[in-house]
């Protein structure tokens, strides 16, 4: 069984972004940058389903500028066997990467496709659920565990008021959630074998994919800042400054 | 505008994320329609009927709906809105609504607009994005705009409506997907995302048996309790307690966050609280610079002094 795992190179969790005086978006110039941490995950748990000889090969796709082969490269150093650039400077959406997926299904054919859960920059919590409804297949979202057995996949997911359990009839879609697996490093011997692993390079253009934006952006402002930093000495300041002051408690 | 709410409820009653989401509706314009897709879910059309402002409840009611898998949600919108003419179809931003609306908004060849805080235009909308470090101001080109609406940013709507439901037949069962099974936190307190008061804890906590601490605060206050991801990885609280970027969103009059340091991705589901308490051993944790009232100490001699104190006032 084939598997693949579509990743998005973003800003790394730990940075703290800017947004640009002029309002027209993120300061990413010099920003750290990494493979979106749900992706990891996603990556992670292809991986283990080849350890247990349930998945035979991995591909990994990545859309977005030429910088996203190094994201791929750490994609096959953690164990994928294949990577496809997407290569395009165009502004990616959702909608679009979907149909860019898409085109990738049709030629690869996997039998399962892991995607994050979500992108931690747009935050937008979709890509994985258009991929399943432009391909007509189930889809089993915020995933803590994942099986695979007789062309079924059972996953446990995160729901609101708990966890729910889902059977999906393969070929279907999974999205990770954070409890699924904790990622491993690559090391140093499997980043230099990730170096020799292919890497395809095709183009929107190429697989016939209008990735024209549906939403323009037209403005990027910084959130209101808090003012914080109050304290109190101690338990009794606290409790009657909660009650006479902020007036939150009786 | 016509605008179309995707109605969130457990086949006896409506989730109160839903109303947040008629509110943002009522922004939009006042010819509102709230589809209902369950299972013996009558009294759940009646309540939605109250909502001011909303005209037309579509209930679809089949035995395959009762736990409806987000194909057959997505299904029964996409017939509705075929059927009608629609410019805006809503839903709220839970763990339901992200699941359903972005397959319907693939399946029109349309954008999904993501957790939005505020409308600017019947096109345009506010969304947080980069863990609500940022808030871009969206445009929307699509003669039909699919939203899912963060609920702490619009209030929970009024209830002085009458309007008609219309039941229709459920469309064919799709099953390559099925629910086998449920594991859901039962709690007596308040629901985290629309609780006055809500108490959390993090990996300061040490121990889920610890954070029977919090319980007996929260007894106190009848808070809801939540957590940091880290005290949810490490296995001391349900994943549903689970406060964030990646979790849930909240905005209660209070926040107490205890053993909590303050990650961006912990404080981009919090930060809209009205009045943020922390308790921390840590004076620099970054938790105090957002906190109204930042208490230094361990939690673990605080708060059985406030819960005590909270009894005898
Ligand atoms: C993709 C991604 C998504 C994420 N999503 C979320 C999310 O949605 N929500 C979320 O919360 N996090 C999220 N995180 C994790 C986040 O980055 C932090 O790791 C996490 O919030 C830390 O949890 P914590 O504050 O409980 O733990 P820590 O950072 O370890 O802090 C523990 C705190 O407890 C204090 N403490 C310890 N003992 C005591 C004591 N006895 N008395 C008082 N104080 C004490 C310490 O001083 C410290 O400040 C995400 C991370 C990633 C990468
Ligand atoms: N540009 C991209 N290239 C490859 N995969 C992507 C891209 N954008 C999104 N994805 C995948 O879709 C998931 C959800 O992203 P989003 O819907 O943007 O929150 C990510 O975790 C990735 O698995």
């Amino acid at each position: 069984m084939k598997l693949l795992v579509p990743i998005k190179r973003v800003v790394d969790f730990n940075v703290k972004v800017r947004v640009k005086p002029d309002g027209s978006g993120i300061d990413i110039a010099n920003v750290k940058m990494s493979m979106n941490p749900f992706d990891e995950i996603a990556v992670e748990e292809a991986v283990r389903l080849k350890e247990k000889n349930i998945a035979t090969e991995i591909v990994v796709v990545s859309c977005g500028t030429a910088n996203c082969q190094e994201t791929l490269r750490t994609a096959l150093a953690i164990g994928a066997d294949r990577a496809i650039l997407i290569d395009t400077n165009a502004d990616l959406q959702p909608l679009a990467v979907a149909k860019l997926l898409k085109a990738i299904v049709a030629k690869e054919q996997p039998q399962l496709v892991i995607l994050g859960k979500q992108a931690i920059d747009d935050d937008a919590n979709q890509t994985g659920q258009m991929l399943a409804a432009l391909l007509d297949w189930p889809q089993a979202t915020f995933a803590s565990k994942l099986d695979v057995a007789n062309g079924v996949a059972t996953v446990k997911r995160e729901v609101d008021g708990g966890l729910e359990t889902l059977e999906i009839k393969l070929p279907a879609i999974v999205t990770t959630d954070l409890r699924l697996n904790e990622p491993r490093y690559a090391t140093l011997p499997n980043i230099m074998k990730a170096k020799k692993k292919p890497l395809e390079t095709l183009t929107p253009e190429a697989l016939g994919v209008d990735v024209t934006p549906h939403l323009v952006t037209l403005k990027v402002v910084e959130p209101p800042k808090r003012r914080g930093g109050g304290k109190v000495a101690d338990v009794a300041e606290l409790v009657a400054k909660l009650r006479n002051e902020a007036k939150v408690i009786p | 505008m016509t605008i179309l709410v995707l109605a969130e409820h457990d086949n006896s009653s409506l989730k109160s994320a839903t109303s947040h989401a008629v509110t943002a509706a009522q922004k939009l314009g006042d010819d509102i329609t709230v589809l209902v897709v369950g299972y013996d879910a009558a009294s759940v059309a009646h309540a939605a009927a109250q909502f001011a402002g909303v005209r037309r409840i579509v209930h679809v009611d089949a035995p395959h709906l009762q736990k409806p898998t987000a194909e057959n949600v997505a299904a029964e919108l996409l017939a509705v809105i075929r059927a009608g003419k629609y410019t805006h179809v809503l839903a709220p931003s839970t763990a339901f609504g992200k699941n359903v609306l972005p397959r319907v908004a693939a399946v029109l060849d349309v954008a999904q607009i993501s957790d939005i805080t505020a409308i600017e235009a019947p096109d345009t909308f506010i969304r947080p994005i980069y863990a609500g470090n940022a808030f871009a101001t969206i445009q929307s080109k699509d003669a039909i705009k699919v939203i899912t609406v963060r609920t702490t940013a619009f209030e929970s709507a009024g209830g002085e409506g009458a309007a008609s439901i219309e039941t229709t037949p459920a469309q064919a069962e799709i099953a390559t997907a099925k629910v086998v099974g449920e594991e859901l936190t039962t709690s007596e307190r308040p629901e985290l995302t629309s609780a006055r008061i809500v108490i959390s804890g993090g990996r300061g906590l040490g121990s889920g048996d610890n954070f029977k601490l919090l319980e007996a605060l929260a007894d106190k206050l009848n808070a809801a309790i939540g957590a940091s991801r880290a005290a949810v990885d490490a296995g001391y609280v349900p994943n549903d307690y689970q406060v964030g970027q990646t979790g849930k969103i909240v905005a209660p009059d209070l926040y107490i966050a205890i053993g909590i340091s303050g990650a961006i991705q912990h404080l981009a589901g919090m930060k809209d609280s009205k009045v943020i308490v922390a308790i921390n051993k840590d004076p620099e944790a970054p938790i105090f610079q957002i906190a109204d009232y930042g208490l230094v100490g361990d939690l673990f001699d605080v708060i059985p002094q406030l819960t005590a104190k909270l009894s005898s006032p």
